[in-house]
């Protein structure tokens, strides 16, 4: 059990490797109850939310949700987030636990230009665990009457797990099919079991923060603190596609704006090693021994047995197969930027 | 799992077992618990020279890197060469599973080294 944002977690439960190898290729849970939530509702809730994120919060369906990011003025990251669309003028935006009051406070001072819409930190009212893979809704199927087969990726619905009251997401932190399930934190042990007797057939286990982190990189999803942050725009951590230029105004728009014009000096790439050793967070990325870019993430990873990473690098090295050093502890060992992402599933 | 009588070990978890005037050199069982799945071992050059103390290669796993330290002095004249395809040997045998065998030197200077007994007391606390 490790300290994380202010919350007890496990690193594992039974292995990294173990847990990793079981979400590829079964199913595993995971609590996330350390994730926030932030609501936002009122009249003007739709343009509350498009002032500060940067994808068009007005397209969304009710009951859909959207990864995007929440923009300094810079065009850099408050916090990356998915935001619900819970009806027409309610919306929930799911935080990093180590932002929420950031996000919240931001939030709440930035809406108030726009009037009739008010923010909500409300986390304390939700539990979250994550289902995730293959067997996902297989094992989720009996313990709702929500349909499961209906709800596409990035939908949720509201009904029950294991009679809790729940909202269904299908979505994750994974690179697998799976399924994210909101229940008042009083249920959430009961919904925890209740998931792992259903996925004792299909051999579910718990998982803990390792496997979680081992399973995001493979996907290349991005982690805050390491990969993005307040000082990484959305067009150099190649998030580009969250941004919906079409947008009337956003925070952070006109930086963004006047980038995409420039032109990026810096983009965050995949790197594979091809000399031995592992390429870890802060490692620099080198080139005639000068530091040139620096590796946000990186590691060995279980399912694809290589060490991959994510880093910055200059903009002219950006291109699939252009070949880098890593600094490892002293010795510069070659790497090769290749496409992102590294794991996709089949579908 | 009981640490072997037969093996003497460092407060940096390492252990060595002399034989004659050679000795192989590996981490504990309590090293590999607390590094998880080990997936990577850096290793030092046949015939180089390391001193009691020193730092002679390193370990990583998953989530982390350790480095090892040598609990005496001497020539490297081994490397193990199941750890480069098979490195999670360490975890299944963490004591079987030797990283360096050196021909030890004359030097009297060693880094304080426990029985099995006494290494047992430190890790339980």
């Amino acid at each position: 059990m490790v300290p994380y944002a202010g919350w007890d977690m496990p690193v594992e439960y039974s292995g990294i490797t173990a847990e990793h190898m079981a979400v590829r290729t079964r199913a595993g849970l995971f609590d996330v109850s350390h994730m926030g939530q932030i609501e936002v509702a009122g009249k003007n809730a739709v343009a509350a939310v498009d002032r500060v994120v940067c994808s068009d919060a007005s397209l969304l369906k009710v009951g859909q949700a959207k990864y995007t990011g929440l923009l300094t003025p810079g065009g850099t990251f408050v916090d990356d987030v998915l935001v619900y669309r819970m009806a027409p003028s309610h919306f929930m935006l799911v935080a990093n636990a180590s932002n929420v009051k950031k996000d919240y406070a931001w939030i709440a001072e930035q809406i108030k230009v726009v009037g009739d819409a008010a923010a909500v930190d409300s986390s304390s009212r939700y539990a979250l665990l994550a289902l995730q893979g293959p067997a996902s809704r297989e094992v989720l199927q009996p313990l709702t009457g929500v349909e499961l087969g209906d709800l596409r990726p990035y939908w949720f619905a509201n009904g029950e797990v294991a009679n809790a009251r729940a909202t269904i997401s299908r979505t994750g932190y994974s690179g697998e099919d799976g399924f994210e399930i909101f229940v008042p934190p009083n249920m959430a042990e009961r919904v925890w079991q209740a998931i792992l007797e259903s996925g004792r057939a299909a051999d579910v286990i718990p998982c803990g923060l390792g496997a979680r982190d081992t399973l995001r990189l493979e996907a290349a999803m991005r982690l805050y603190g390491n990969d993005i942050d307040e000082s990484t725009t959305v067009l150099e951590s190649g998030l580009e596609w969250t941004v919906s230029w079409d947008k009337q105004d956003f925070i952070g728009r006109d930086s963004l704006v006047e980038e995409r014009e420039r032109g990026l000096t810096r983009t965050l790439v995949g790197l594979e090693m091809t000399d031995r050793g592992i390429a870890r967070h802060g490692y620099p990325v080198v080139s005639d021994q000068r530091q040139i870019g620096v590796v946000t993430s990186g590691t060995q990873t279980p399912y694809l047995k290589k060490a991959i990473a994510l880093a910055y690098v200059p903009a002219a090295l950006a291109a699939p197969g252009s070949e880098v050093e890593v600094d490892i502890r002293g010795r510069a060992s070659r790497a090769r930027v290749v496409p992102l992402p590294f794991y996709k599933r089949s579908r | 799992m009981a640490y072997p009588t037969d093996l003497q070990y460092t407060k940096d978890h390492e252990w060595i077992r002399v034989t004659g005037d050679t000795a192989d050199i590996g981490i504990t069982d309590y090293a590999q618990r607390q590094l998880g799945d080990v997936v990577f071992v850096e290793l030092p050059e046949v015939g180089r020279t390391i001193t009691a103390g020193e730092s002679f290669g390193s370990i990583e796993s998953v989530k982390a890197v350790s480095e090892l330290f040598a609990p005496m002095a001497g020539e490297v004249v081994a490397v193990n060469p199941q750890l480069k395809d098979h490195p999670e040997s360490v975890n299944s045998a963490p004591h079987d599973t030797w990283m360096v065998k050196i021909r030890l030197n004359d030097s009297a200077a060693r880094e304080s080294l426990m029985d099995a007994a006494a290494y047992e007391t430190l890790v339980k606390e």
